[in-house]
């Protein structure tokens, strides 16, 4: 690929040189797969891979069960539980398509969060992030539309209360609420939409993740010193990278390996730990339950939404000054959108020249504050809207626009970063000249 | 960083999954020892069959199991009775055929019928349905650990009537339960801050099971405690059927993995040896 030197594909035999000159489709999977990668990767570049299973997971499980289910407020609850009892193996593909959701934001968030402390989103790299905050966008669009699917309490109720967002926009929000939903409420029209949507979402995640995967493929990977491979001749470039085969990909699989040993535990003997008791109730429409909770991996972004109440001075401002067409509702809308936002703008937000935060002094501490942010706000989105919670959700909030908005443009002019390694290369040795270490 | 960033992840993982189904209110829930918990656990097909016997001359009278078909009585893993007692057992019911247009007794085929009251839910999921109560503060830990789920609920709201509190009037409707949290209460049980002065509510459903209900044919204790747990376990088996297809299938791929684990370890540190050993040897 370009950028990095090294070697392509030669045709060889007739055949090859035949199908080389017509379609060049063995040169590009040669340069994709024996790309060069800084050797220097840790443990945390992993994700990449167990996202694309994830993908895959996702898709093939979700394609079989969807030849057994039934997209009708009538039929769909009864239906999931035909997959239950019935369908042979049913049981156990539900659940891991149920799980395959978490892992996949489990990983997701790793992969996110690595992004962001090695310093990934920065030039030239931006649009490998932007292409990846589209990739989770629609994810989340997905995961969501995929829980309305069996139709629970949490489906139905979870459904009603994410659309009505859209109804607080001004002037426009209920025609699109209406749009959504195909009617005035959640009811069979939704139901086979987000089914039919659920269906072609992953597909377009898939076409996104090869953009991403292009992307990153042109710049070449970011590794932990952010210190870019020396593209000066193919013999420096060699110094600093591996192949991807069979380097990554061997290591890759085994991380993979023991990730998916811990997923078929929790499948097979906590399979409902992470979902919510009350979507085995069918849906209801009269009868509201007491707590409406989302799924785990959108609680912080749940506890942003709600952390903005009318009696917070920002939100008071905000409608004084727009004359009441912001409220405390449209307010937390546009908070939750753009939480996610000001992460998508982190590569212009960012004013520092170095990449990799291990060289960061001050920036490490106000990252390491982010991710326990982020902790504590999914903590919070998962208790009632109440003090003290809503208090603490009001703070988690405060931090995380704080972090992208006021954090990293001014850490950027008044941090002194530390030394870094001149090549790739000096990092790999300085690592492993020393004593005995675990193969990593 | 990121070790503790992941163990960090996991905890507040364990924490909001236990607090998004934290709904308080309920009372004491005791945890007893299925012997179908843990990642080798295995239903009592004994215990599933009694179940079968509490269900059908007690709970059925009101309640239903409309998700479960009658012929998985005999499933393996299940109660596993022999397919002749099955269709003898399918012939107490009676359900409605559209062909015919009218009733006629059950088949193994059949489900069993719904709730022939309004206001009694359906047990099928029941087990499912209610598995969220379980603490200490919400965090979940006492499922991950003690494998406290709806069956304990189930047993623990069968066996917590009680004498109703002095508290209430007389004629405060329905019976009072020390473990159910959806009922209702009388005010003249709560402080003044509205708090309750004590456990559970008021259920409409009046007490089932009093101990002796039934004889087993095996000649198993039919108390009160025996018959709950009996009945529990049952409706664990008709949540979920496929509890032991389940267990099976994840502990085989979690042996499949490991071992894969293991060979692709040696297999990357014996690819990645030369590319850190040149540098080792230098050290």
């Amino acid at each position: 690929m370009a950028g990095i030197p090294h070697d392509h594909y030669e045709p060889k035999t007739g055949a090859e040189k035949w199908l080389h000159s017509r379609l060049p489709i063995v040169g590009l999977l040669y340069d994709t797969i024996m790309i060069p990668t800084p050797k220097n990767l840790n443990w945390m570049w992993i994700w990449g891979i167990i996202l694309t299973f994830c993908l895959v997971l996702q898709i093939v499980t979700g394609i079989i069960l969807a030849m057994h289910y039934t997209p009708h407020v009538d039929l769909a609850f009864a239906s999931v539980e035909h997959i239950m009892r019935n369908v042979n193996g049913g049981h156990f593909l539900r659940y891991l398509h149920m799980n395959g959701a978490s892992l996949f934001f489990v990983a997701v968030y790793m992969h996110i969060f690595r992004g962001l402390y090695y310093g990934s989103y920065k030039a030239p790299r931006e649009i490998t992030w932007i292409i990846g905050m589209l990739i989770y966008l629609a994810m989340m669009g997905t995961a969501f539309m995929g829980y309305v699917l069996p139709w629970g309490q949490m489906s139905f109720w979870g459904a009603t209360v994410i659309t009505g967002l859209f109804g607080a926009i001004p002037f426009i929000g209920e025609p699109i609420q209406t749009w959504l939903l195909g009617g005035p409420a959640v009811d069979n029209a939704t139901l086979n939409r987000f089914f039919s949507l659920h269906y072609l979402l992953p597909f377009v995640i898939a076409a996104l993740v090869a953009v991403h995967i292009w992307a990153f493929h042109s710049t070449g990977n970011n590794n932990p010193t952010g210190v870019e491979v020396r593209r000066t001749s193919k013999a420096d470039a060699e110094k600093d990278t591996v192949p991807f085969w069979p380097y990554f990909v061997i290591k890759d699989l085994f991380a993979l390996a023991v990730i998916l040993a811990i997923f078929f535990a929790i499948v097979g003997f906590m399979p409902n730990y992470l979902g919510h008791p009350d979507n085995y109730i069918e849906a209801n429409p009269l009868s509201t339950p007491a707590h409406i909770v989302p799924e785990w991996y959108f609680l912080p972004f749940y506890a942003i939404l709600r952390a903005f109440t009318g009696d917070v001075w920002v939100v008071m401002f905000a409608s004084w000054i727009t004359g009441g067409i912001v409220d405390a509702k449209f307010f937390g809308v546009l908070a939750m959108f753009g939480a996610i936002a000001v992460m998508a703008l982190a590569p212009w937000l960012d004013t520092s020249s170095v990449r990799s935060g291990r060289y960061r002094p001050m920036f490490k501490w106000w990252f390491a504050l982010l991710v326990l942010d982020f902790i504590v706000l999914m903590w919070a989105g998962a208790m009632p809207a109440e003090p003290p919670f809503s208090t603490i959700s009001l703070i988690g909030s405060t931090y995380w626009f704080a972090y992208f908005l006021v954090i990293l443009p001014l850490l950027g002019v008044i941090e002194k970063p530390l030394p870094q390694p001149e090549t790739i290369e000096d990092d790999f040795k300085a690592h492993y000249g020393k004593a005995e270490t675990p193969a990593e | 960083m990121f070790k503790a960033l992941g163990l960090a992840t996991v905890t507040a993982l364990a924490l909001s999954a236990g607090g998004a189904f934290a709904a308080g209110g309920g009372g004491h829930v005791e945890d007893v020892d299925f012997s179908f918990e843990g990642p080798f656990g295995k239903f009592d097909q004994n215990q599933l069959q009694r179940g079968l016997k509490v269900y059908t001359m007690v709970c059925s009278s009101c309640h239903g199991l409309q998700y479960v078909p009658i012929r998985s009585l005999s499933d393996e893993g299940g109660p596993h009775l022999p397919e002749d007692q099955v269709r003898a057992y399918a012939e107490r019911y009676e359900v409605f055929d559209a062909e015919l247009d009218d009733f006629r007794p059950a088949k193994p085929v059949d489900h069993f019928p719904g709730s022939t009251l309004d206001n009694a839910p359906d047990l099928s999921l029941m087990a499912k349905k209610r598995a969220g109560f379980h603490g200490p503060l919400g965090s979940g830990i006492n499922q991950m650990f003690k494998g406290m789920g709806g069956p304990e609920y189930i047993y623990s709201l069968l066996t917590g009537y009680h004498e109703a509190p002095e508290c209430a009037p007389e004629d405060f409707p329905g019976s009072y339960n020390a473990v159910f949290a959806a009922g209702g209460f009388p005010d003249s049980c709560k402080n003044e801050d509205g708090s309750h002065m004590v456990p559970g509510s008021w259920i409409a459903m009046a007490q089932p099971l009093y101990g002796e209900d039934v004889d087993f044919d095996d000649g198993h204790d039919n108390d009160l405690h025996h018959v709950a747990e009996d009945v529990s376990a049952f409706l664990m088996w008709t949540a979920e059927p496929k509890m032991m297809a389940r267990k099976t299938a994840g502990l085989t791929g979690v042996i499949f993995l490991t071992v894969l684990s293991v060979l692709l370890y040696l297999t990357n540190k014996r690819i990645w040896g030369p590319i850190k050993g040149k540098n080792k040897k230098t050290s």
